[in-house]
């Protein structure tokens, strides 16, 4: 999918460019661009470097699971399928926390146990369950708390108190989160998703 | 009101969070010197593994806005995105968006960097990108993991999200930076 738009923009841009007149000022862009990416990257390091120290002192001092234990009880509600005693729990909620804190690299392998552990509970292999989707829908549409990354460009760029960007993030990501809960909450009850569906589907194949 | 209360949070997280973390750090015995150095070697990777990304996306936005046809474009969308309050070139990050995050992140940049300081579509472009995950990366990770490969109602529970979290982005940043 993302080949076809960089793919749509690039050659809209020499198309419209020749026809416009402008195909000089459209090379000079390619070159000027490709050298601001790499000045903008370059900034970032110091900015990265030190809140990923920071991060790395989270992950070690096992921050994750204190907050996963207070959460608990939220997830619980969440996934009524699921036994509350059951690790997917667990997983799910760790995988949910290292997201918010922006431990990328910690995150993955955790959510990805999550997915082994719900799969455990699903008894049609190969169909999303529930859960599953609940789990991907909050997964999806929550966020770092701090995104750093994007603070750094405000900074290089000269705005004003680019923290206020936390938030504005915040805000945004909690009213989408809350949409994504309704959404896959409703969505599970349609006939168009129920499971049954899929298996008779998979009979007549 | 609701602005202080959003302001008071953004100044204060960053404080917040180092505090929190070196004193239960300490608390847990951990050696905190070494685990921020530690970790800090890692934002050198981090900073340069976007660099292909942001050269990619950067010269294609680049090309397509010096060309002039996004001029085109915003004659011709400019009415509906009116409705919303959404500017023209937010659209591309829009689209992206739910697609690849290092995508994104480059299209955000380059929103930032080709237009004034605190521009609204700045702080705009700034929050869309924090608002949501990377859906279709996401599903394809996890559902893939388990060898799941009918999603249900996970794409569209994931798009409704992504859509809430632009609409979201919108109104916010209208109070905030309009």
């Amino acid at each position: 999918m993302l080949n076809y738009i960089w793919l749509f923009f690039i050659l809209s841009a020499i198309i419209f460019g020749a026809l416009n007149g402008r195909i000089e000022e459209v090379t000079e862009a390619a070159f000027e661009s490709a050298s601001t990416a790499v000045t903008l990257a370059i900034g970032l390091i110091g900015l990265m470097a030190f809140w990923l120290g920071i991060m790395k002192i989270a992950e070690d001092a096992k921050l994750i699971t204190l907050i996963s234990k207070l959460v608990k009880p939220i997830a619980v509600k969440l996934f009524p399928d699921i036994p509350s005693d059951h690790p997917a729990i667990g997983s799910m909620v760790m995988n949910i926390t290292a997201n918010m804190l922006g431990l990328g690299n910690a995150a993955t392998p955790l959510g990805i146990r999550a997915m082994e552990d719900l799969n455990k509970l699903n008894k049609h292999k190969g169909i999303a369950t529930n859960s599953m989707c609940t789990f991907l829908a909050i997964n999806t549409s929550s966020v770092q708390l701090i995104p750093i990354m994007a603070i750094g460009i405000l900074r290089q760029a000269g705005y004003t108190n680019p923290t206020q960007l936390i938030g504005a993030t915040i805000f945004a990501s909690v009213v989408s989160t809350i949409a994504a809960i309704i959404a896959v909450k409703l969505l599970e009850k349609l006939p168009l998703f129920s499971v049954s569906n899929y298996t008779e589907e998979k009979a007549n194949v | 009101m609701f602005r202080e209360v959003l302001n008071t949070i953004s100044l204060l997280a960053i404080p917040f969070i180092i505090t929190i973390v070196l004193i239960y750090a300490s608390f847990m015995k951990v050696k905190v010197y070494e685990s921020f150095v530690e970790g800090a070697k890692d934002g050198f990777n981090v900073a340069v593994r976007i660099i292909p990304y942001l050269v990619a996306i950067l010269v294609a936005i680049g090309m397509f806005r010096a060309s002039g046809a996004i001029e085109l474009l915003a004659t011709w969308l400019s009415p509906v995105l009116s409705i919303i309050g959404m500017p023209v070139d937010a659209l591309p990050l829009a689209i992206v968006k739910p697609l690849s995050g290092n995508g994104s992140f480059a299209i955000m940049s380059h929103i930032v960097e080709s237009n004034p300081k605190d521009s609204y579509i700045g702080w705009l472009a700034a929050t869309m990108t924090g608002s949501t995950e990377t859906t279709f990366y996401v599903l394809a990770v996890y559902f893939g993991a388990v060898g799941i490969y009918k999603t249900r109602h996970a794409v569209p529970a994931g798009l409704i999200a992504d859509v809430t979290g632009i609409l979201a982005s919108l109104f916010i940043c209208q109070i905030l930076f309009l």
